[in-house]
């Protein structure tokens, strides 16, 4: 069995996770923090890929990207970057595809917690990056955890989007799913067995792990 | 001296009210600002912190203007550094009862006076969902402390603490409060609570 698709697919969730926490982070604060038209706006096209069919995200984002017209020649003519049928394209998918599951979870621990604690934190002086570095972040610690593991797990599983942008090229943009469904499509039963086994197991043993570490939080009284 | 003239409209059940006041208080002065429920004390408070922007008014601290809402002038609550008791207590769940103070300030020799003040000496490696009420509502009191603030603004300060305990926390308070010459505002809506201190009584009500 080719091991290549299941480390292209670790490799891309653990990218599309790192840039997504960067991304997510400053994005859900700033939508925790009141309402406004603007918002709800942004809100609505973020959670978008959680109702939409995969292969309409992944047809729109072929046709920007696409070298022949748009965003996608200019960047190709400018800066040598493609990212239809690359390994970068399914970045771009994966980080777009995943984002609500990044947001949502950090966006609503921080509405959760009391307005009281960053009006104490800037009583004392502190500005809004201490507040969100020293009193935000530590306090949502366990739904930071869920959203990057969420974001991990929901990566691996990605079909319909990767295939649209990247298409099927071995090494390059084959990933676990798309192996599985390639197996089956050639009655090689065994192999797409042991991806998808392979699959299962890293998703269970990361949620079990999730649940282990925020049960875990609550049980410790001192540091 | 500070120097307050607000306006602000209020939601209650009962409609919409006018929370309005003018008044002036001296340094190094105590007022207990009594009244019931929702009758705006605590949101009095958060306006002159810098946490609520009322309609209308002007609020000034020691000849520096904190808030002209006509000139549109409002001094962010960093700037303001009103050290504040919150009734909720506001306490940062991931810290230890040191490390709440220590965040606010790095005197340690003010750190270890405030912890025997408020008797939390033996509780410093205690995060506040292990400590009782009323340890909380005193590291709430101490944290406030740590900036020595020279406006200090106390929202229901003692309603947790035993009567034995805020005796002695009320004679150690008056103390440091004189130290630092600091004007205080305590709300409660219960005067009895603030027995033993001294200042003025004001009542809010509309």
């Amino acid at each position: 069995m080719d091991v290549t698709p299941i480390w292209l697919t670790l490799k891309l969730a653990g990218i599309t996770s790192v840039l997504l926490l960067a991304i997510g982070l400053p994005v859900a604060w700033w939508l925790s923090k009141g309402r406004s038209f603007f918002k709800i706006i942004i809100e609505a096209i973020i959670t978008m890929p959680l109702v939409l069919p995969p292969s309409v995200l992944g047809f729109y984002l072929l046709l920007a990207f696409s070298p022949q017209h748009g965003i996608g020649k200019w960047l190709q003519h400018n800066f040598n970057i493609r990212f239809v049928f690359s390994f970068e394209g399914l970045v771009l998918a994966s980080v777009i595809y995943s984002m609500p599951f990044m947001i949502g979870p950090i966006k609503s621990a921080l509405q959760q917690l009391p307005l009281s604690l960053s009006q104490a934190s800037y009583s004392l002086g502190k500005t809004r990056w201490q507040t969100f570095v020293k009193v935000l972040i530590p306090n949502i610690r366990p739904s930071l955890l869920t959203a990057v593991v969420l974001t991990f797990a929901h990566t691996l599983g990605e079909f319909g989007v990767v295939l649209m942008i990247g298409g099927n090229i071995p090494g390059v943009t084959r990933v676990a799913s798309i192996a599985v469904y390639d197996s089956v499509e050639e009655m090689d039963y065994s192999s797409a067995n042991t991806y998808s086994f392979i699959l299962f197991a890293i998703t269970f043993i990361l949620v079990t792990g999730v649940f282990i570490f925020n049960k875990y939080q609550l049980k410790s009284p001192l540091e | 001296m500070i120097s307050v003239d607000i306006e602000k409209k209020l939601k209650t059940y009962q409609g919409e009210q006018l929370l309005k006041i003018n008044r002036q208080f001296p340094p190094g002065s105590i007022t207990k600002i009594c009244g019931p429920s929702g009758a705006g004390k605590t949101t009095f408070l958060k306006i002159v912190a810098g946490f609520i922007k009322p309609e209308k008014g002007t609020i000034t601290a020691e000849n520096v203007t904190w808030l002209d809402t006509g000139s549109n002038i409002f001094l962010s609550p960093q700037k303001r550094m009103a050290g504040f008791v919150f009734q909720d207590y506001a306490l940062f769940p991931n810290m230890t009862l040191q490390q709440h103070l220590e965040y606010a300030t790095n005197d340690t020799a003010w750190i270890k006076r405030l912890l025997s003040i408020g008797k939390l000496d033996n509780l410093v490696t205690h995060k506040p969902q292990y400590l009782s009420g009323g340890q909380q509502q005193r590291l709430a009191i101490l944290r406030a402390l740590a900036i020595k603030p020279k406006l200090l603004l106390m929202d229901e300060p003692f309603s947790a603490i035993d009567q034995k305990m805020k005796t002695a926390l009320i004679n150690n308070l008056k103390i440091v409060f004189d130290e630092l010459g600091a004007t205080v505002l305590i709300v409660s809506h219960n005067p009895q609570e603030l027995e033993g201190l001294p200042g003025e009584e004001i009542n809010i009500h509309y």
